[in-house]
């Protein structure tokens, strides 16, 4: 039986660089990132990453007083992108879209307001709000999606710390394989700057970014990266079957065909090599690829010294003898958007398919040589002629890996 | 404090929670929810906001009391003014 192939037919996005594909695609070729330093209650001033869109132009400002960062951004992404996929949505049987959002966490922020604000009241929860109940709960960033958008399919988010907006996407494509929709928005979103406990913790762990520039900060592969600069971001993706996308001559922006998870099973924090590689593995072979036929791969690292290290001996492993295969980092831009990460890093390098371009690493001052993979695209774009097929990595903590290969669509 | 003070302190924290709202027009005799988009999320949040900015408790078999600007200004008078 032949299985079913999944497209991405649109795309919504905010981030640090941009609030559409094109903004964000310009600026990576153009080498210029937008970090920010904001004042981290407790901790002051850190540098991160902070999206600038107009909430106001799809909430209420009821909507956003009630509801979250996060469901903000998701709803956001989730209009951009089904306007980008030319949907009819208004006549479209609202029951058969599935709503699958990647988050790395959810619930600090609220929580933590919470906390602060009934601290100003000698800490008596009866000036605890009861908004918090369904700002916190897990499902939240899509279930406000659905809400906002009179959506009534399934939604749910899919928890997977930094390999969430893979996740997502991963997701969508299962359900639509299954026939359990015909149409979903998936990807993920991060609203991870407004808890200083993100911070704090990477501060504890030896793995907060520092430079008195933050555009300076996030530097993967550099010999003098010294951690996470982190952000806020989303970035959503309509995903159809191909007979239907084909059915309704949408635009394809691409295809998901290959994806693979599996686990390290071995540490909380510390990833390992030898799962990512066969995450990356299992991803090719389901694609039906060798890994020299991948022409970019966009790295997961965040710019820990441990970390890019790891990821880059997983590279090794299996592109070392791939001479055309270039491999790339979008986190030296935009920072670690978290559980946006994998699917706004996805947007950034998309449009190699039409334009053929590598976009560059920046930030690399001395490339450290536990890192120096061979085709490392450093500080300058690199024309490369055609793109067929991108890797997309991403890992997160307790050992979670994801990877998905995409293809440039041939009719 | 005065009756139509009371009334303005509903409005204004009102506006805070229903900031779409246009409250240039609220009829005080009619009910807040038949001229208003208020659901019983924002009632609570009425009711926490008068406990928060000002130290009064509305229990909830008293939250009909809120319906309209001058059920507000009846019941809270006596209690801004002890």
């Amino acid at each position: 039986m032949e299985t079913e192939r999944i497209v991405i037919t649109g795309i919504g996005l905010t981030s640090p660089i941009g609030d559409s594909m094109a903004d964000m695609r310009k600026n990576l070729l153009a080498g210029k990132s937008n970090l920010e330093m904001i004042d981290m209650r407790y901790m002051g001033m850190v540098p991160a990453g902070v999206c600038h869109y107009d909430p106001l132009k799809y909430q209420k400002k009821k909507e956003v007083r009630i509801g979250t960062r996060a469901g903000s951004i998701a709803i956001f992404c989730a209009h951009e992108a089904i306007q980008n996929s030319g949907l009819d949505f208004e006549s479209y049987n609202k029951d058969r879209i599935g709503i699958y959002v990647g988050t790395t966490e959810h619930g600090n922020v609220e929580t933590e307001n919470e906390i602060y604000n009934i601290s100003k009241f000698d800490y008596d929860t009866k000036f605890w709000t009861h908004h918090h109940n369904p700002r916190t709960v897990a499902n939240n960033p899509a279930g406000e999606i659905t809400i906002n958008m009179g959506i009534t399919g399934p939604h749910y988010t899919i928890g997977a710390a930094c390999a969430a907006g893979n996740a997502g996407l991963i997701q969508a494509c299962q359900m639509l394989k299954l026939k359990e929709v015909d149409f979903a928005v998936a990807g993920g979103v991060s609203e991870s700057i407004h808890t200083f406990g993100i911070f704090a913790g990477f501060k504890s762990q030896g793995a907060l970014a520092s430079h008195e520039d933050p555009n300076k900060a996030s530097r993967p592969f550099d010999k003098d990266r010294n951690g996470i600069v982190v952000s806020e971001g989303g970035a959503l993706y309509t995903l159809e079957r191909l007979s239907d996308a084909q059915s309704r001559g949408a635009q394809i922006l691409g295809e998901i065909v290959g994806y693979a998870m599996n686990s390290d099973a071995m540490d909380y924090v510390l990833p390992n090599p030898i799962q990512q590689s066969a995450c990356i593995r299992m991803a090719l072979e389901r694609a039906g690829l060798n890994p020299g036929e991948i022409d970019i791969v966009n790295t997961h690292a965040t710019s820990t010294p441990q970390g890019d290290i790891q990821e880059c001996e997983a590279i090794r492993n299996i592109f070392s003898e791939s001479k055309s295969t270039y491999i790339n980092n979008t986190k030296s831009y935009i920072g670690h958007a978290m559980g946006a990460a994998g699917a706004l890093e996805l947007a950034g390098n998309l449009p190699a398919f039409e334009d053929g371009t590598v976009h560059p690493t920046i930030n690399i001052e001395n490339l450290d040589e536990m890192c120096a993979i061979p085709n490392l695209v450093i500080n300058e774009a690199k024309d490369i002629g055609s793109v067929d097929y991108i890797l997309n990595n991403s890992f997160g903590m307790l050992g979670i890996n994801s990877a998905l290969v995409l293809k440039k669509f041939h009719n | 404090m005065t009756k139509d003070e009371i009334k303005q302190i509903v409005l204004d924290i009102i506006e805070e929670i229903a900031p779409d709202e246009d409250l240039s027009d609220v009829k005080p005799e009619v009910r807040l929810r038949d001229q208003l988009d208020l659901d019983s999320m924002d009632f609570l949040d009425i009711v926490m906001e008068l406990r928060k900015q000002h130290g009064i408790e509305v229990p909830e078999e008293d939250y009909g009391e809120l319906a309209s600007l001058d059920s507000c200004a009846n019941y809270l008078e006596p209690k801004f003014n002890q």
